[in-house]
């Protein structure tokens, strides 16, 4: 069973849902090692987000994620702005025009925005980011699409288990990356604030399947 | 937090409504997106100079938009980078044939969305070449970092390619001066206290009475170490010795020092540090033949400073001393 256009706009409304109840932990994890906007951006963002998504009515999981990616790129700014809209145009360019995501289409959109975040952010996993959350949970996301009788639900939350688990490992690295990289060795003991909105937005996705 | 704002939503906004109030002869604001246009933009025949970045460094971007320097400035949120609609926006509103050029600093999200914006004003046919500021020597080893951040010499380099739009020079001529300055020019800051941006509510980064942050960013993001605060004389001198080694600044020199406050640090001290600078650098054989110092790329209220050193040449002090007039730089005219 797949889901169509419906269930990808729930699935980005609990996105945004997420985001703004965990603002001000983003802000928080930023101001530690960074300049404090993440949550403030990401809010600010998917606030329009969802505004834009009730005005549009998108028919195809590709549109929706235009949608999102068009809005995140033009709102969010900072780095996180053209990172996660990246993420979400590759994503939707992978979607096309088919009227739903199966099992097998979200592990391809999975690995497209996870392509598109390294394009843009030239980051690998190590460098304290998204893609340390990222890269895990595409690759359990494609281990559980392996598993006979999986259902999205599985898949995604397998994803955000990894994600969860990428972003705690951040907490012992040297950013390398963005502007935690000057921290250098001060930054170890700090989770990275892309890394944790990357789990919570998966998450959300993941709850959203079920 | 203390500030005198309504909601921090709203922050930048209101003022740049101010500002297109208190400078409406030389400039004017345009909303959503949101920039700083110069009142007689575009400017037929000349190539224009495009700055922009988060906002809370005013001056900087947009009180150094009029004749002689900026052309328009693309204000993002408090600390945030703008989108790129957003300065795709302010080369729409700026640039004819004779192109555009985007001064940007080196962060993570200027760079990408100055980036994208250059494309997307390209595809629209419009020649729109970008240069990336990275003269903040406290960060060192580019390997393992974002790479040089872009502080203070940004204010020169767009003072000085202004003056070379103003001229008439062609956008590949202004791209090859921007890169020179780019390559002579060095920064350091510290800081003493932090800033609190009205989003977050509470100072980003906590210091002890006794303590200092040397290599400070324009953010509050940390350079090279945290250190007892000292007098004036060995704070400087510790200044002056991380830039003129960087380059390195030579015996026989001529410069520009720029001594700048990150916005808490009042005049009074700002000229003593500055007089302790040029003392140490004409101990060293450099002499410094232009100077600026206040407040003109600040870090919200933090107290700090930070000093610039730009290797002139006749070409650059007559750029630098070419007319301007914008709402923080204003002379010549």
């Amino acid at each position: 069973m797949g889901c169509g256009a419906e269930g990808v706009t729930k699935a980005v409304l609990a996105a945004a849902g997420v985001v703004a109840e965990h603002r001000t932990e983003l802000i928080e994890l930023d101001r530690a090692i960074g300049d404090a906007d993440h949550g403030e951006n990401m809010n600010r963002g998917f606030t329009v987000v969802v505004a834009a998504l009730a005005d549009a009515a998108p028919a195809t999981p590709g549109e929706v994620l235009k949608i999102a990616a068009k809005t995140l790129i033009s709102k969010v700014g900072g780095a996180a702005g053209p990172l996660y809209g990246t993420a979400f145009l590759r994503a939707a360019t992978k979607a096309a025009d088919q009227s739903e995501v199966d099992v097998q289409g979200a592990v391809e959109l999975l690995r497209a925005a996870l392509e598109g975040v390294q394009a843009r952010g030239k980051a690998e996993v190590g460098d304290a980011t998204i893609v340390d959350a990222l890269t895990p949970a595409v690759a359990a996301a494609e281990a559980a699409a392996a598993q006979e009788g999986a259902d999205l639900a599985a898949v995604l939350t397998a994803a955000a288990d990894a994600a969860d688990r990428g972003a705690e490992s951040t907490v012992d690295l040297v950013p390398r990356k963005g502007r935690a990289s000057y921290l250098g060795e001060r930054a170890v003991g700090h989770m990275d604030p892309g890394a944790r909105s990357t789990a919570l937005i998966l998450r959300a996705f993941a709850e959203a399947a079920r | 937090m203390k500030k005198i704002i309504n909601d921090p939503a709203d922050v930048v906004a209101e003022s740049l409504r101010g500002l297109a109030l208190a400078h409406g002869d030389v400039l004017r604001v345009q909303k959503d997106p949101a920039l700083v246009v110069r009142a007689d933009a575009p400017v037929e025949g000349k190539v224009a100079v495009i700055s922009g970045g988060g906002s809370g460094h005013e001056p900087l971007h947009g009180g150094f938009v009029g004749t002689g320097m900026l052309h328009a400035a693309v204000p993002g949120a408090v600390f945030t980078s703008p989108t790129p609609d957003a300065v795709e926006a302010a080369v729409a509103a700026t640039a004819g044939p004779a192109g555009a050029l985007l001064i940007v600093k080196n962060y993570t999200g200027d760079v990408l969305n100055f980036e994208t914006a250059a494309e997307l004003a390209e595809a629209e046919g419009t020649p729109v070449r970008s240069v990336v500021i990275d003269d903040d020597v406290a960060v060192k080893d580019s390997t393992y970092t974002a790479g040089r951040r872009g502080v203070g010499g940004t204010v020169l380099l767009e003072k000085i390619t202004g003056a070379a739009a103003e001229r008439g020079d062609s956008l590949d001529d202004v791209e090859a001066l921007a890169r020179k300055v780019i390559g002579q020019v060095r920064s350091i800051g510290v800081a003493l206290t932090a800033p609190t941006v009205p989003h977050a509510g509470t100072p980003s980064f906590e210091l002890a009475d006794d303590e200092i942050e040397f290599g400070i960013g324009i953010h509050g993001e940390p350079g090279r170490e945290r250190i007892p605060l000292e007098p004036a004389d060995a704070l400087v001198a510790r200044l002056v010795t991380a830039v003129v080694e960087d380059l390195p600044f030579a015996s026989g020199d001529e410069v520009l020092l720029f001594t700048n406050s990150m916005g808490g640090t009042p005049l009074v001290e700002l000229y003593l540090a500055h007089g302790i600078a040029e003392k140490l650098l004409a101990e060293r054989g450099i002499t410094v033949t232009r100077r600026l110092v206040g407040p003109y790329i600040t870090s919200l209220e933090m107290q700090g400073i930070s000093l610039t050193l730009l290797k002139l040449d006749d070409d650059l002090t007559v750029l630098w001393d070419a007319p301007v007039n914008t709402p923080a730089l204003r002379w010549g005219i």
